[in-house]
Parts: structure tokens; sequence; C-alpha cells
């Protein structure tokens, strides 16, 4: 189907490209920008005027609570809620039930997702068996059924020793692993972030150095053997600092922060608001301008969801019980747009962290606009306030801590392998 | 963001914790408690203030000394008491704290008295109430993980006061295992309220929580130091627990350095009184001399906590 975008603002960062102009997109891939192709006519035309036409969002960590978790959320609703926010890629963390740590178990879920016709799903598979952090899972197997990436989610690695060779063993077959530095002992039991609030409410707390502490021997063991590591949703000023530090030293690390944890601290927890009861915890005010700072500088290299969908049930229990977790997948653009707005980043620079910079961890070829790239492509009004109510979002999860609020920026279109697959 | 504890026109509708209450309704309650003490002493012990109302103890976490008091309490108001079980009741087959609530309210609850393991639990039930238009139904927390207890701690400013008259010249010490401690947090919130000018924690640094002095306390973890020219000191009990969790090694060495002797007693100033909120681990935060002793109001502590919690019933009944 030829399709022909008019009028839009088409930002492409990785080529540059920002200016009004008119996108081409035929056979599932980018045509042409500017000049019509030769002898073109266009099956639809899609007017934008006023919007910004941009690569579709990627986005790095968005469970969609399948297998096993169907009562929260399907693949159905969720890969809906992505096309919505006009994510066109994701990728999955393996802490399904059970765990993406069979081949037959991704195979599945890709099949799934296939099916559906809407955004791609790129799996990550489990590091170790059942996430159990002792053996190793059959990564090239696991490799071959479409895992692009291995992680522990949520679930302490504690072994040190199994770690390093984890790490040792995705490399072989060129994968990448993705770690959570989190000190588990450090981080037992608590559920805010050590300091005044977490006092003042009498909630157990995780301190920063649960954090600082699994970097820190993260980064010796890539050090010792050279591994690329991602480090998934940073979360403390100092472990910016220090992701600052090693990437001077030329570690071969890159890390990503949660979408929510660029706007809210531990004080927005208020009078126990479950639906601030998050992984990692909402740390300080202190910590929230350093992970701004960081993402605006390039420390951080991505921005995600973390879509977790939670249902009531998770969340209308005491903050200490409570499911952690937030809807997010709809919520990926308006947020990354506010904060580009209230610290004046340049478009641009802020799309690219939600569309390139995520390609280049996933290692896949979209994420951009130019010629022969797949037409995975996001339309968007950057002006449209619209209020983050459950009748507004497509995902089973309603969860979030923005519940209520207005927000700016609405997805109007979105195109996968040059197909409308949503539109608004 | 409105204070969940007082309606629109500023009055206590529900008690959840003392930190963010004006001074003006902690100082009603302690008066209005007064007539109260007397009471206790006449023959026929009650009043008719809460006839026909019905007070539900919902206690999640057990205690036979603070559900008493309540009971006590409630019924010398006339008001009709039921005390909830948890353990055998709906919630052990999995039932929310939310349908719990719902269902207790359609039997005609007009009060609910909580004890929860989990913080903030009190004031989930308060929102949900307050959220579906029940919000003449009062929430008094009888104590929430380690959060707040605040009918302990107005009882707490009310025994100081008895016997001090003036907070604002005073020196108060709160000695023991405050990261754990809820009847800690709310009597710091109640006394810097009133203006105590100086208040202090003691313990060692395992049993103290991050960045304690935002409550406005001076840290002491000598002991000695701490006590020095106090007014008034609170001894905190200590759990068992603590030494399972590596937090301390043994009650031998913790009564060495942190336990409450006639000896260390001493430095405070001669006419300190010792408080404590119960019940009390003799020979490991405090010595029977001490709790014994003429210095103590231990006693009197649990008197007024009748009157007190009468005081806060009436209050809230009357909103």
């Amino acid at each position: 189907m030829k399709i022909e975008i008019n009028h839009g603002r088409v930002i492409d960062a990785k080529h540059g490209v920002d200016r009004v102009t008119p996108l081409y997109i035929a056979a599932g891939t980018v045509a042409a920008i500017g000049a019509a192709p030769a002898g073109w006519s266009a099956d639809r035309a899609i007017e934008a005027r006023g919007m910004v036409v941009c690569p579709g969002l990627i986005d790095l960590s968005a469970r969609l609570r399948e297998p096993g978790f169907e009562y929260k959320a399907t693949l159905e609703s969720e890969m809906e809620a992505a096309v919505a926010g006009g994510v066109t890629s994701l990728a999955c963390p393996p802490d399904t039930d059970p765990p993406l740590d069979e081949p037959g178990l991704v195979e599945m879920l890709k099949h799934r997702a296939r099916s559906l016709n809407q955004a791609h799903v790129f799996p990550v598979g489990a590091l170790t068996v059942g996430l159990n952090g002792v053996e190793l899972t059959e990564m090239g197997e696991l490799a071959e059924a479409g895992c692009v990436a291995f992680s522990q989610a949520e679930s302490p690695l504690t072994d040190t020793g199994v770690l390093l060779r984890a790490m040792q063993y995705a490399a072989t077959f060129g994968h990448r692993v993705w770690l959570r530095p989190q000190e588990a002992h450090l981080a037992k039991g608590g559920v805010a972030h050590e300091g005044e609030v977490a006092t003042r409410l009498g909630l157990p707390a995780i301190p920063s150095a649960a954090e600082t502490i699994a970097l820190a021997t993260i980064f010796a063991l890539v050090r010792t053997t050279g591994v690329h590591v991602h480090l998934c949703r940073i979360s403390t000023a100092e472990g910016v600092a220090m992701v600052r530090a090693a990437k001077r030293d030329g570690l071969p690390v890159t890390c990503d922060v949660a979408v929510h944890h660029l706007h809210l601290c531990d004080v927005d927890i208020g009078w126990f608001d479950a639906q601030c009861r998050l992984i990692p915890p909402l740390r300080a005010v202190s910590d929230r301008a350093a992970l701004r700072a960081g993402l605006a500088d390039g420390t951080i290299d991505l921005v995600c969801s973390d879509h977790t969908p939670v249902d009531d049930d998770g969340k209308q229990v005491p903050f200490g019980e409570a499911e952690p977790g937030a809807t997010g997948l709809e919520l990926l653009l308006p947020l990354t747009l506010k904060w580009a707005t209230e610290d004046r980043i340049p478009l641009p620079v802020a799309l690219a962290r939600i569309t390139s910079q995520p390609a280049a961890i996933l290692g896949i070829g979209s994420g951009h606009l130019g010629i022969g790239a797949p037409a995975d492509v996001c339309i968007f009004d950057p002006d449209l306030y619209w209020r983050v109510e459950p009748a507004a979002l497509r995902s089973q999860g309603k969860n979030t801590p923005f519940i209520g609020l207005e927000v700016r920026g609405k997805v109007r279109a979105t195109l996968v392998d040059g197909q409308i697959v949503h539109e608004a | 963001m409105r204070n969940p504890q007082l309606n629109a026109a500023g009055e206590l509708t529900h008690l959840l914790t003392l930190e963010g209450l004006p001074a003006e309704i902690i100082v009603r309650v302690l008066d209005t408690a007064l007539p109260f003490v007397s009471i206790a002493e006449r023959d026929v012990k009650k009043v008719p203030l809460l006839r026909g109302r019905s007070v539900f103890n919902l206690f999640f976490e057990n205690s036979t000394r603070t559900r008493t008091t309540f009971e006590i309490a409630a019924k010398r108001l006339s008001a009709d008491v039921i005390n909830l079980n948890i353990g055998v009741s709906s919630t052990s087959k999995g039932e929310t704290l939310r349908d719990t609530v719902d269902n207790l309210v359609a039997m005609n609850a007009d009060m609910f008295v909580v004890r929860h393991a989990q913080s903030g639990a009190p004031h989930l039930i308060a929102a949900h109430l307050n959220r579906t238009g029940r919000a003449h139904v009062h929430v008094v927390n009888a104590g929430d993980g380690r959060h707040a207890h605040p009918t302990q701690g107005l009882l707490d400013l009310f025994t100081i006061r008895h016997y001090k008259k003036d907070f604002r010249n005073l020196t108060v010490a709160i000695v023991g295992d405050v990261l754990h401690s809820r009847v800690a947090r709310s009597l710091i919130h109640g006394l810097t309220t009133l203006g105590t000018p100086e208040v202090r924690v003691i313990g060692p640094k395992t049993l103290l929580p991050a960045a304690v002095q935002s409550l406005g306390v001076r840290v002491h973890h000598d002991m000695r130091e701490g006590l020095a020219g106090c007014d008034v000191v609170v001894m905190l009990r200590l759990q068992s627990e603590r030494m399972r969790g590596a937090l301390l090694p043994s009650t031998g060495e913790y009564f060495k350095h942190y336990g409450l002797t006639s000896e260390k007693l001493a430095l405070a100033r001669h006419d300190a009184i010792v408080m404590h909120p119960g019940p009390m681990n003799r020979g490991v935060e405090i010595d029977s001399a001490v709790a014994d002793g003429e210095r103590s109001v231990i006693l009197p502590q649990v008197t007024f906590g009748i009157a007190v919690r009468m005081a806060v019933l009436s209050i809230l009944a009357g909103t």
C-alpha cells in the first residue's frame, strides 16, 4: 500500500532531519522524503499539518503479562495500548509465568504477537533457569527462538561467580546482558527510598547504596571481561555519576531510566499513595534532578516506559503490600515530551531517546526514517492535552500516578511496516 | 494535598497520625480528657456520650492491652463495642481490607479503631470512606506498622503535661528502637508541634532511622550524654526480633549501654519523670528499680490512656 504523509514536521534524529516535508511509504518501507518517487500515486494520504512525524517509538521494557498473568492484561489489550502510544517495537522482560527460559515459550510469544499484526515484539530471555540465579539458560537456543538479550528482570542474582560466568557465556554468542543494579540483601523488604520520607511514613527502606554497590560490582566484572552490559532503570544520583565515569573510562555500558522516575520522587507518595509503589523506588528530589540531567547529557541513553499493568486489587491495599508497577505504554511519549519541554531539550534529542537510541541497544534496523527503513512511523500532535483516565487508556493496566492529570502530546496515527495500525 | 484527618470545616474527623495536626486540636484532646480522668474514680464510671453508637475494634495485629483500653474507653462512653478477631475472620479467607470495611459499615459501624501491621492501612480505610460518601464513619489509628500510634502519643503528651505543665521549657529524651517505633514517631510529632525546644533520640545507629534529624530531633548514641539535664525520659520496648535481624548482638550489651538504671537516671534532672508505653522488658531496656521507683509514671500513663481515648472517641463522635 502506498501512503503519503503530508505537511508534518518530520523528525529523524539519526539522519538529522527536522523539517516540514512529506514522507512517502511503499512496500512497507520508507520510499522517499521531500520529493515523491517517480510515478508516485498514493493509495492513502494522511494529513499531518501541525503534527510531528517521527520513527515509531521503541520501548525497551513493556510487560505484556502473557504468559501467566492474563488476569492482569493480555497480549491483545497491551499491543493495542502500544500502538495507541505510538510504540512500534517493544522488548518484554522475561518475568512472565513461567519465565522466558525455554525456546518454546519465546516462540509462542513471538507467534502470538506477530498474529496480532501490531508492534514488533522482542522478547528478552531469562539469564538463568526460572530466574533462579543459579543455572544458565540455553542462551543459544533462546536467541535462535528470538531473544534479543538476556536479563534477570527484577530477580536477584546474588552469586557474583554465577553473574560473571553468565555474562561471559552470553558474550561468547554475541549477546548482551541487561542488568538491574540492585544489591539483593540491602534491598530486601524495602518498599521506599531510604530517606526522610520513608522515615516519616514508617516504611521499610532501600538505600541508594543498594544501587551503587551493584553498579560497582557490575563495572568491575565488565572491566575484567569486556562484556557489554545494559543497565536497567537507574534511579540514584550517585548511580548516574558512576555510569558517567564508567563511560568516560571507555567501559561498554549503556543505561536507561523509567519514564515515571523522570517526573516523580518520594515526596509524591504523599499519604501512602500505592500508585507510587514502583521498582526501583521513587527516590529523592536530588536523584530526580540527576536523572533528568543524565538523560539530557547522554549518560542515560534512553527512556523506557517499564510498562507494568497492575490490577486494582494490587493497588487498593496498604502501601507495603501493594504490587509495584504502573501502566506506561501510552504515557511514554507525553511524559518524554514533558521532560523535554520543562528542561528545554530540543525535540529531536528527546525523540532520539525513545527511537534511535533504543534501536541501537536492541540492534534492530528501525528507529529512523532513512530510505529503505521499515515504515514504522508515529504521527503525533505535540500540543494536544488529554486527561489520563481509565477510559482513555487501552491498556488493562489503569494504574499510574498520573491518573486524573493532564498530559500533553497525543498520538494520531501509528504505522508498522507501512500498515496503519492505529488512528485517532 | 488536604489533610485527610480533617473535614472541610477543619474539624477532626479521623485520627490517623499526630503529624500535621494543628496544635489547637491536640490541646483540645488533652483538655477534653481532663474530666474523664476523674470518672475512673467514681462508682458509676459511665457517661452517655456515645450511647447508641457502635465502635468496631479492627485489630489485624494482636494486642490485648491497646484493644482492652479502647474497649474500656468506648464502654465508659456507653458505646456498643464489637471486637473483630481478624485471625478467624474473612480476611484470612482472602477478603480485602476494603471489602471488610464495607461489610462492617453495612452493619452500621460508626467508628473503627484499627491496628494493622502495615504503615498506611488506616489512611487507606479513611480515604475509602471519604471517597465513598461515608465520611461520617470515623477511623482511629490504634497503631499502623512503624508509622504512627496517635492515641499513645496523645496520652504521653497528657502525662508530660500533667507532671511538667509547660512543653516550652522541656528537654525530652526518647531511648531505644526508634527505627521500628510508631510510638516514638507520634510522640516526636506531638512534642515538636506543642513547642518542645529539645527532643532527643538515644540509641545505637542500627536502631535509628535514616535522616531522623529531619523529624526535629537531636541524635545521641551515648546515653549518658543524651540523658544529661532531661526532664522526661521515655523508654521504648526492645523486641527480641532485633537480635535476629543483625541489628543488635544481645540484650545484655543493649542493657549495658541503653538500659535505664538508677545510676544513669541520676544524670537527668532530679525531678525527671520516666515513661514507657508498655509492655516493659525488665532488665532489657529498664531495670526494676527504676520501673517501680518514685520517678516512674508508667502506671499513671495507663490510667491517662483510657481518659485520652475517651476524649478522642467523644470528639470524633461529635463531628
